[in-house]
């Protein structure tokens, strides 16, 4: 049985920190909590939903469309309600504030167009067959989970501090004013964010919607939840503390489940996060930031 | 307080041919409150479309006694304090002769005694809740409750599946699930079935896989699940998946054909009970089946065919009742005429029992049914005997 929790474990894990990673990445680079990413993840589901049902995408193509839908999505919401707070320097809590408006709308209007009632993916859309190791029983499913979990986070990762983009937006990430004085065009790099961390929001929807088999409008909310104590926990703003965060919730959850008892799950690992964030305030990869006049 | 029945007459045929041709003044007005817009709209709506269909097959066949049955629909929103005005409204206002619904338990707890206290009969067709009836003399319901149905559910299953022990998983955070966890409970201690763990989940989890790992060490014969489709629909996937292939027993939120979509190959061995089956090849079934599907385009569910039969009981009752137009006299002429309808619908065999209040004096009217337990098998309800 602790092989197979373990497994579990894991695969979970994998799951918040695939929501996690485009919910870390725009705040660290743009400095908003983005409380629409627990929407944009639904969106990307149903859009992906859509393209299979309507258009007959496979699977690929389906991820694909939800990436650039959702990508084009966070562009929009960066280019109607970010960045007009961004031109009059409004204080942190405005967009985040702005953000749940933003929800709300994207909640709405897919209850709207599609209804409250659940839906899921064609049947066979993924294989549905377990590989059995023994006593261990994982989905095909899980293992992409997983992989393009960790793979997400290394591209990222690389992509941030090898390449030139990647040092333009650090750069930005530590002082937008300065990155603009030293020639980087800010709110072009802002833009990109937006599409990226909104387009992995939306494969992070495809992918969870897979493994849940059900859709629905508020299926984001949960997950919002569980992404902010990820990222808090990881270190706000570090790609490699959502994976980190992530895992550390999925083991928290299901060994408190396997060896507590399932009412104390929530008790047990937002317990351990307080007493984490007692000991490192700043997470585990986060760096306090020293601010010298 | 006096009557004026000729004036008030008049008035009403006054306002009646004004505003509505057709209705006629020996009309004989009904109030339906449900849920028609928000998150209930679905049940609401299924359960009008109820009302109207019986109110056009009665009406059709030369109506009640030669008068014809109006009905006056009204939103209730699936909130109580809306429910509340609608009931007054319907009562004080429009002076109907009864009130039906509201859809939801929490309303019907907050706008029955209205009705109560007006002395006119409210008629729940889906308020499952405990103590709905134990607010007093005129409050009934053909809705069946879990409290009856689940107990069944088990014994059934228990037969058919030879089941010595379950284990338990339900949403912990959600009233409805809870209290379905509830009834499961004491109908597993009132059998004496040995529970080998019970475990929850929350709202919104999308993976089971934890609870249900642990539930395959404890090696169950079955699974006893009190959930909504959102989550039911994933745990039983992820079971089969873990190589958990015991049967389900399933509460009301797992009865809809909705779960072939959701759970498709995987989703055979979940039993449920419920009064009503799309199954069940009954005369009455199949006839009330046909015209709903032709009248609406769509299939009916276990709301349609509970107000739908609701509304052939109350005119059973109707029947006996001489009016008088002396609307407070008629009201209470009905309420003593409702106890002794006994008919077969969509839903069976009916009849009322007699509910208590907390005080333990006779209070309103139960259902008095036999639920149809069935068993999901390649895509279908499966109904077990």
């Amino acid at each position: 049985m602790l092989e197979q929790q373990l497994v579990n474990a894991l695969s979970l894990g994998c799951v918040y920190a695939l929501f996690a990673l485009g919910f870390t990445l725009i705040f660290g680079i743009l400095g908003v909590v983005n409380l629409s990413h627990g929407a944009i993840f639904m969106v990307g589901a149903y859009a992906a939903e859509q393209a299979v049902s309507r258009f007959a995408f496979p699977l690929w193509g389906a991820l694909l469309f939800a990436f650039v839908f959702c990508g084009g999505l966070g562009l929009l919401i960066d280019f109607l309600v970010l960045r007009p707070l961004r031109a009059r320097n409004a204080p942190h809590l405005i967009p985040m504030i702005a953000t749940i408006g933003v929800a709300i709308i994207l909640n709405n209007s897919i209850q709207g167009i599609f209804g409250a009632q659940n839906l899921r993916f064609p049947a066979g859309l993924v294989s549905e067959e377990t590989l059995s190791l023994g006593a261990i029983h994982l989905t095909a499913l899980e293992l992409g989970i997983i992989l393009l979990s960790f793979v997400l986070m290394t591209v990222l990762l690389i992509a941030l501090k090898k390449t030139q983009l990647g040092r333009a937006l650090r750069a930005i990430a530590e002082s937008p004013k300065a990155a603009y004085l030293v020639g980087i065009n800010v709110e072009h790099l802002f833009y990109l964010t937006s599409f990226a961390a909104a387009g992995l929001g939306g494969i992070a929807g495809v992918l969870i919607g897979l493994y849940s088999n059900a859709l629905f409008p508020l299926m984001g909310q949960p997950m919002l939840h569980k992404g902010i104590a990820v990222i808090i926990l990881g270190g706000m703003g570090d790609i490699r503390g959502a994976l980190i965060g992530g895992l550390f919730l999925g083991f928290a959850e299901v060994l408190s489940v396997a060896y507590i008892g399932s009412s104390m799950r929530d008790a047990v690992a937002f317990g351990l996060l307080f007493l984490i964030l007692l000991v490192r305030p700043k997470g585990l990869f986060g760096t306090l930031q020293e601010r010298k006049v | 307080m006096k009557q004026k029945p000729f004036t008030t007459s008049l008035l009403a045929l006054a306002v009646a041919t004004t505003f509505s041709m057709g209705v006629q003044a020996a009309d004989i007005k009904i109030g339906v409150a449900e849920a028609l817009s928000g998150g209930a709209a679905q049940y609401g709506i299924s359960i009008r479309n109820g009302f109207q269909l019986a109110a056009d097959e009665i009406n059709a066949a030369g109506g009640v006694n030669g008068d014809k049955l109006q009905l006056i629909v009204e939103d209730e929103q699936g909130k109580k304090e809306e429910a509340i005005n609608v009931f007054k409204k319907l009562i004080f206002q429009d002076k109907v002769l009864m009130v039906f619904g509201p859809t939801l338990s929490n309303s019907a707890q907050a706008a029955d005694p209205v009705a109560q206290a007006a002395k006119t009969v409210a008629f729940g067709t889906s308020n499952t809740a405990d103590g709905i009836t134990s607010i007093g003399d005129y409050v009934f319901r053909n809705s069946v409750t879990e409290a009856d149905v689940l107990p069944e559910t088990i014994k059934m299953a228990v037969k058919k599946s030879g089941i010595k022990s379950v284990a338990v998983l339900y949403g912990n955070d959600d009233v409805f699930t809870k209290s379905g966890y509830d009834n499961f409970k004491k109908a597993l201690e009132d059998l004496k079935m040995p529970v080998t763990t019970t475990e929850t989940f929350a709202k919104g989890d999308v993976d089971f896989k934890a609870q249900l790992t642990k539930i395959k060490a404890g090696n169950p014969d079955a699974i006893v699940l009190s959930a909504l489709l959102a989550e039911g629909a994933p745990i039983m996937v992820q079971a089969r998946q873990l190589g958990l292939n015991v049967p389900f027993i399933g509460g009301n939120g797992m009865n809809s054909v909705k779960v072939f979509d959701l759970v498709k190959e995987k989703s055979d061995g979940l039993y449920v009970g419920s009064p009503w089956s799309s199954s069940n090849t009954s005369a009455e079934n199949s006839k009330f089946i046909k015209a709903y599907s032709e009248k609406f385009k769509s299939v009916p569910d276990q709301f349609a065919a509970q107000s739908y039969d609701a509304l052939y009981i109350t005119t059973q009752a109707l029947k006996q009742v001489k009016l008088s137009g002396n609307l407070a006299a008629d009201r209470t002429a009905v309420r003593d005429a409702l106890p002794n309808v006994k008919w077969t619908g969509a839903t069976g065999q009916f009849q009322f029992r007699r509910a208590n209040d907390r005080a333990g004096k006779p209070a309103g009217y139960d259902a008095q049914q036999t639920p149809i337990i069935s068993v999901t098998k390649g895509g279908h309800f499966v109904i077990e005997k």
